[in-house]
């Protein structure tokens, strides 16, 4: 079995971000994809598995041009996706997530004996024991409930397995069993395309690795012939110490101090503080309530114990608007969701927050917009009066943290700020923020990118299922001792 | 080791995501606007307007312009209050016995009331009916944004309670049904030459509206909430006030219609009004509103409300008959949407 990409091009609303993208891979092999967030991996594989149809190109399987218009079309072929996101229904039963659509039937009810067994030995085959078939996928661990994500994948016996960072959230043995299996998948003929940003394993598991960026394969590499420093040179285009400024050093007071901040179910006994001057990391995985406590923090969600400190005084009044009198701001995670409103202009964004008075100053507006595409070289210039959506990821990026900028915060909170942002536009980011830290901003930067959160902060916190679990130095500490931190194996 | 040699591609900068075809937004351009909706306007309008000339022999005429022009006051206040509330996300099926509650009161209030006590002066009577509409719009915004509920259901249910109150307060003994001072018809009756002093009035709302969602921070924060309410909220906007308002001017201008129908019709019946808040609805639609919100203008609506009224003239001068009205106006809101968004779907 052979399949074979050649030049495919995908665009979203007029931006193209797929560009020339080729791989090729034979069944029995482990393809890795490697690249920087927003090197468009995730748009790739929503291609192979038909969740995008491609604009142009041509996808084929053992020679014969697939046209694949949906994820129906996909799985008909034997390609399955386990994406990063996780798909599962959390009020089922693992039984019932896995075999969706395929339970088994007697005298025309549903057979949940033979349902529960089936499930069981797949989870047995693959090497994921410890997951017992009739708990409901909430109660499960993020590490457990990717497993049976990648167990669900595997009911129908793919013939082409897509892996989308499976190890973002797994560690330890769950990694191990992970190697195992995929090993064991390619030995049977499967093809399985791996994709991750942690060059590490991939230089262990891959036969091959397909190295993107902006949008294009730029490169083909032989696991045995890299090796990471080559590998991030390539994906950055500059060594790996030219992408994060240099460290800070000179601190001033508190600005934030957080004392045993608490939402049951969320986060308990949260403390923390960022002085002026400072960058303090905060990583955690998935379900570690790291979003959910910058929320508590800015007041968008509403604390059941503990208190605010801002600049030496308390923060009693829990609401956003508040919190942005005493000049505290937020870039949330999800730009689309909560940091943009994308029907109106860019202009009309960066203003929001600090509009003011009986009649909007409509020269000064477009003055200050002015002034923050240029500052922060948002493209293209001219984007004053266009709708956000037509801009690129990176770009909309800027117009959100535009728009925190125009409020003078001395604490800013950033979510996850280089989500789906190209290289470029990360290393923007990185020297804003270092600019903004040594004009005496205290900064918050919430990553659950390892490097990132290592290479861009002062000081390392690591949250663990709602609780702060580490303090670390980032100067001295490895991935790997952050990562045991989050999952709670320390060595 | 050599990585191959894949080309390397630079990274496009945005385009505004259009590809050819008619309505090319690159060609349409004036003054950095885009102006395919007005030429989209105009086109639609001249031809309604030619097939009218050259169909009917009164088109063409003062006494038919006047009254296009008069019909056109109560859906264009009643679409203005329409389009802030789909601004928002929201709708209000209320307006239409808002209209009726407003015309019935104002006309009441002018009324002794059988001796219990006086008649209220005309302009404080009309002026009591507009507060009324802001109450009740206020209730409407007060249930959608601070209760959560879905705008949809509340505005079904004061609308089914509206028109029950307009029964009751017109089910008092004073004969509405009698002539109504000359001072009340001032408003909705008389001209300025061929020019209605109601259309002006309309066209003043319309020239406040659009300095309201333009040019000031609440306006922009209506638009802003339909477009997306969370990042709103984290900007430090009250999205339950910039709800409320919505709400608000949105019952005020449908009492204004009312009182403004009343003074025109001199005889109020309390079933008036029934199915108007469809014709707004339909205005905002056809003048691009999108009912998920954040999207829509008030040039839009303007539009909106003159093509529907061409077409309504056209039909009654053709002599087809109501029914057949609604049948074509249907369909035609259909015709209109279903381009929207084609052409959404090709952006």
């Amino acid at each position: 079995m052979k399949l074979e990409l050649e030049s495919v091009r995908k665009s979203f609303g007029g931006v193209e971000v797929l560009h020339g993208v080729s791989l090729t891979g034979e069944g029995g092999q482990v393809v890795a994809v490697v690249g920087a967030n927003g090197a468009g991996k995730s748009t790739l594989i929503k291609v192979l598995s038909g969740a995008h149809p491609l604009d142009s190109g041509t996808l084929l399987l053992n020679g014969e041009r697939l046209a694949l218009r949906n994820p129906r079309d996909g799985i008909v072929q034997g390609i399955r996706t386990v994406y990063q996101e996780l798909s599962l229904v959390p009020e089922l039963t693992v039984t019932e997530n896995m075999l969706m659509g395929e339970l088994p039937k007697k005298a025309g009810l549903i057979d949940w004996k033979a349902a529960h067994q089936r499930a069981q030995e797949i989870l047995d085959q693959i090497g994921f024991s410890g997951i017992d078939p009739h708990a409901k996928t909430r109660q499960l661990s993020v590490a457990k409930q990717q497993m049976v994500e990648i167990a669900k994948s595997l009911v129908a016996e793919p013939r082409i397995l897509i892996l989308d960072e499976p190890s973002a959230v797994l560690a330890g043995s769950d990694l191990d069993a992970l190697f195992a299996l995929v090993r064991k998948l390619t030995a049977g003929g499967t093809l399985v395309i791996y994709i991750s940003h942690r060059l590490v394993e991939v230089l262990e598991l891959a036969d091959k690795i397909i190295m993107m960026k902006d949008g294009a394969t730029i490169a083909e590499l032989e696991p045995a012939k890299t090796n990471e420093d080559e590998m991030i040179h390539l994906m950055a285009g500059r060594k790996v110490d030219q992408i994060y400024p240099t460290r800070r050093e000179d601190f001033g007071q508190a600005l934030l101090r957080v004392d045993h901040l608490a939402r049951p179910g969320e986060f308990e006994d949260i403390s923390l503080q960022v002085r002026a001057g400072e960058v303090v990391g905060l990583f955690g995985l998935v379900g570690s309530g790291r979003s959910e406590l910058a929320e508590t923090v800015f007041g968008a969600r509403r604390p059941v114990g503990g208190q605010i400190n801002l600049g030496g005084q308390p923060l009693r009044a829990r609401t956003p608007k508040a919190a942005l009198r005493r000049r505290m701001a937020l870039v949330t995670e999800d730009r689309g969701h909560t940091g943009l409103v994308l029907g109106m202009s860019v202009r009309d964004n960066v203003i929001l927050a600090t509009m003011k008075g009986p009649l909007l100053r409509m020269r000064r507006a477009s003055a200050r917009a002015a002034q923050r595409i240029e500052q922060l070289s948002i493209k293209p210039a001219d984007c004053a009066a266009r709708p956000v959506w037509q801009l690129s990821g990176g770009n909309q990026q800027k117009v959100v943290l535009a728009k925190w900028l125009e409020v003078a915060p001395q604490v800013l909170l950033l979510d996850e700020p280089t989500r789906g942002v190209d290289m470029a536009t990360r290393i923007d980011i990185y020297r804003m923020v270092d600019s903004l830290a040594r004009s005496g901003m205290g900064i918050l930067l919430i990553s659950s990118d390892l490097t990132e959160a290592i290479g861009a902060s002062d000081r390392l916190l690591v949250m663990r299922e709602g609780t702060m679990a580490a303090e670390l130095d980032p100067a001295s500490v490895t991935e790997e001792e952050v990562l045991a931190y989050s999952i709670g194996t320390p060595t | 080791m050599t990585p191959k040699d894949i080309p390397l591609e630079v990274e496009p900068t945005a385009g505004p995501g259009l590809r050819g075809g008619l309505f090319n937004g690159r060609n349409l351009r004036l003054g950095g606007r885009d102006m395919r909706g007005l030429i989209l306007f105009g086109l639609v309008a001249v031809v309604l307007v030619v097939v009218a000339r050259t169909t009917t022999d009164t088109f063409f005429t003062e006494s038919n312009f006047t009254n296009i022009m008069r019909q056109m006051v109560t859906n264009g206040l009643l679409s203005l209050g329409m389009l802030m509330v789909i601004l928002t996300g929201g709708i209000d099926l209320s307006v239409g016995c808002v209209v009726a509650f407003a015309a019935i009161s104002a006309v009441g209030l002018t009324y002794d009331q059988l001796d219990r006590y006086t008649s209220f002066p005309v302009p404080l009577a009309m002026a009591a009916a507009i507060v009324t509409g802001l109450l009740f719009g206020s209730a409407n915004g007060i249930l959608v944004a601070r209760f959560k509920l879905a705008p949809f259901v509340v505005t079904l249910a004061t609308m089914t309670t509206i028109r029950g109150l307009t029964f009751v307060f017109s089910d008092v003994p004073l004969r509405p049904s009698a002539d109504v001072k000359d001072q009340f018809r001032w408003i909705g009756a008389t001209t300025v030459g061929p020019v209605p002093v109601a259309i002006i009035v309309v066209a003043v709302a319309f020239a406040l509206g659009w300095v309201f969602l333009n040019r000031t921070p609440l306006g922009r924060s209506i638009v802003a909430i339909g477009g997306n309410r969370e990042t709103v909220r984290l900007a430090g906007i009250s999205v339950t006030r910039g709800i409320v308002i919505a709400y608000m001017i949105c019952g005020g201008l449908a009492a204004l219609a009312g009182v403004i129908l009343a003074s025109r019709m001199g005889n109020v019946q309390p079933s008036l009004g029934v199915a108007f808040e469809l014709d707004a609805i339909a205005a905002c639609v056809i003048g691009g509103a999108d009912l998920a919100g954040g999207k829509g203008s008030i040039h839009g609506t303007l539009a909106g409300v003159v093509i529907l009224q061409l077409m309504n003239n056209l039909l009654s001068l053709w002599g087809v008959q109501d029914f057949w009205q609604q049948v074509f106006k249907g369909l035609i809101i259909i015709l209109v949407i279903l381009m929207q968004s084609q052409a959404r779907r090709r952006n």
